[in-house]
């Protein structure tokens, strides 16, 4: 990727202390501009729950819901004795420099956690906002949906306007018990200048259902992540779903890996990777362990001009017979024929060009509200508007 | 309406039409036959402007005005609109917003989804995953929603089944203005004059010949517009004799 790394010791380890805000409402308008476009709502009123850390501060943190927490780590660390096995139980601090510095470093991060039988009405969000030029942010986000729980989160992860330059360290571990449900929504919204290292691992125990989806359109410098989903319960079930757009300058490297370690557990990864200039990885990887899984992987890439790589990288691993693993990926310029086709009805070149691209990106995703529904086709709208 | 002259075309660096020439007036349909290869479809390509049909030679009038090097959007806003014979897949374009764009900023009637048995499909992404006949449906929709004046319809007819083949050739009927048929208030002549649309239709079958009453009927053989006859007669001789003693007996008869 990138000729050499740079690394977390680079940018500044301290920030400012930010001041607790009673309403999101207070925020500066120029930071709410940089977040409405991960979804946030500033009034929470649509939310189960809120929470927002600005640098290394929690700035926001409140429920509306009975039954669902919302806090920070470290505090849920000093309240839960228990919480310390679901630490680095996904990821390893030694997994590189990056997940090491994490270990060392972090601060806060979010703990979500739906109690047993527990169902979120409303979407809980989550920001994990760069406000301070040069810092190194690194968090530790537990989320834990209980048996027969279900939650569905909205992450939106950014940097400040005056952030040129900055790195983002999220550990993520998200733990779904038997027959519980997670959504879990995260969109990027970062600066050119901007490396973001998020480390991400999910337990799904049987009958859990953990729905991903993804999306990243605005420039970053580096963006390196392979979340590993294991599902280690019988007919445990993953559908990701992510949409990547990397302008001239951006590196991106991301991926999805699901073990499918339990029988008749599912897996869906679904991804779309568009270039106007940017370099793209997109790794994928399934690995059936047990009989009777069923998982399929798709990666379309799209190129939109001359510089730019999309490089998809699937990959299947049955370690059974009995494993049902299938992938589709294609990557390519629009094909003259769709254009054209289009053309025939009566658009023009840029129109058709404009259309077949929207259509590219519409990943119809699952288990979103309406409005961040709504959100996401703006944002696709939006970067459209400003790569075309 | 159209008017080609002289009009030379290749694909790939290879001439596969040459030295064609059409007049379709205004309110005429006509049919067009030919072996598979033959450059049929080239031929409406061409028309419509595709770049990878090179035009060598000719030249291509519509409504007056000389379309041959026109984009192709220019020309579907001229008023042409052709049925594909393959039409390609548009992921994640729902058939609703392409029916929309095809009625280029018109209203496309309610009701016209509907009429082609087609409402169930309005949330399905363009041609994905269609059956071969639901892909005529899809195309004589979107051809419906842009009404167009010279309707270019590539074997409207292939591989549809009995009860669909009526409500396709109805359809063209609607398309070229040749519905209301039964309608006996006006005399045949008097509707004849009345009609706008003109139409080209290529078909192998020769089942659309029992819902549209074309005028004129052509034969394509090895790239040239071999010969035009009553559409009806041409079809009866192809069928007994074949499209090469076809075109010699019509070479030595005419
Ligand atoms: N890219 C290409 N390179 C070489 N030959 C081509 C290319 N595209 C088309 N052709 C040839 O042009 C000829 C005419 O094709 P066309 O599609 O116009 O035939 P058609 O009359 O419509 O046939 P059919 O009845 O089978 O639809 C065919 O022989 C075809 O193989
Ligand atoms: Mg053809």
């Amino acid at each position: 990727m990138s000729d050499k790394k740079v690394l977390p010791q680079f940018f500044k380890k301290e920030s400012p202390k930010r001041a607790y805000m009673d309403s999101l409402q207070v925020l500066d308008i120029l930071d709410r501009n940089r977040l409405v476009q991960t979804g946030i709502d500033f009034a929470g009123v649509d939310r189960s729950g809120t929470f927002m850390q600005m640098d290394d501060s929690v700035v926001h943190c409140g429920v509306q819901q009975p039954g669902v927490e919302v806090m920070s780590t470290e505090e849920a660390v000093s309240r839960y004795d228990w919480l310390m096995d679901y630490y680095w139980r996904t990821v390893s601090p030694e997994t590189d420099e990056y997940t090491a510095y994490a270990h060392e470093h972090s601060r806060h991060g979010y703990f979500i956690r739906a109690l047993p039988g527990v169902k979120s009405t409303q979407p809980v969000q989550a920001s994990l906002y760069i406000a301070e030029n040069g810092f190194a942010q690194a968090v530790h986000n537990i989320i834990i949906v209980e048996e027969g729980a279900e939650l569905n989160i909205i992450t939106g992860c950014a940097s400040g306007h005056a952030v040129r330059t900055g790195m983002h360290l999220g550990i993520s571990e998200f733990y779904v018990k038997k027959n519980a449900k997670l959504t879990f929504t995260m969109i990027h919204n970062w600066g050119e200048d901007m490396y973001v290292h998020p480390r991400s691992g999910m337990i799904v125990e049987e009958g859990g259902a953990f729905l991903s989806n993804f999306v990243c359109m605005h420039p970053v410098q580096e963006l390196k992540m392979n979340p590993l989903t294991r599902l280690v319960g019988p007919g445990a079930l993953v559908r990701s779903h992510s949409i990547l757009v990397a302008q001239p300058g951006v590196k991106m490297d991301v991926g999805s890996r699901v073990y499918l370690e339990a029988p008749n557990t599912r897996a869906e990864i679904i991804a779309r990777a568009l270039t106007t200039g940017g370099d793209i990885i997109n790794r994928g990887h399934l690995r059936g362990d047990a009989p009777g899984v069923k998982a399929h992987l798709e990666c379309h890439g799209l190129i939109l001009s001359k510089e730019g790589i999309i490089h998809a990288i699937p990959e299947l691993e049955a370690r059974v017979a009995g494993a049902e693993m299938s992938h589709e990926a294609a990557v390519g310029k629009i094909a003259p024929e769709e254009i054209e086709y289009l053309m025939a009805r009566g658009l023009s070149e840029e129109e058709a060009t404009s259309t077949i691209v929207r259509g590219f990106l519409n990943v119809q995703m699952e288990g979103l509200p309406a409005e961040l529904q709504a959100e996401i086709d703006r944002a696709v709208k939006q970067s459209q508007d400003s790569i075309m | 309406m159209l008017e080609i002259n002289g009009l030379k075309v290749a694909v790939a660096g290879k001439v596969i039409l040459e030295d064609i020439n059409l007049v379709i007036n205004d309110g005429e349909a006509h049919v067009l036959f030919g072996p598979n290869g033959s450059g049929k479809s080239t031929l409406l390509g061409a028309i419509s402007g595709f770049a990878r049909y090179q035009i060598l030679d000719g030249e291509i009038i519509f409504k007056d005005v000389d379309i041959t090097h026109k984009p192709v959007h220019e020309r579907a806003l001229l008023g042409i609109g052709l049925m594909f014979q393959r039409p390609p897949t548009i992921k994640g374009l729902p058939m609703e917003d392409m029916i929309r764009i095809c009625g280029q900023g018109r209203e496309v009637p309610k009701e016209l989804p509907e009429r082609l048995n087609f409402a169930k499909f309005m949330h399905r992404e363009v041609n994905h995953g269609f059956s071969g006949g639901e892909l005529k449906r899809s195309e004589l929709l979107q051809l419906m929603a842009q009404d167009p004046d010279l309707v270019l319809l590539d074997e409207p007819e292939s591989g549809v089944d009995v009860e669909n083949i009526a409500l396709i050739g109805e359809s063209i009927n609607q398309l070229l203005d040749r519905d209301g048929l039964n309608d006996n208030a006006l005399c045949p002549r008097r509707k004849r004059e009345l009609r706008r649309k003109s139409g080209l239709v290529i078909t192998h079958t020769g089942h659309i010949l029992n819902y549209v009453n074309p005028d004129v009927g052509h034969v394509l053989f090895d790239g040239r517009l071999s010969c035009m006859g009553n559409p009806r007669e041409l079809f009866g001789c192809i069928q007994k004799i074949g499209y090469g003693e076809c075109v010699r007996c019509s070479q030595t008869c005419s």
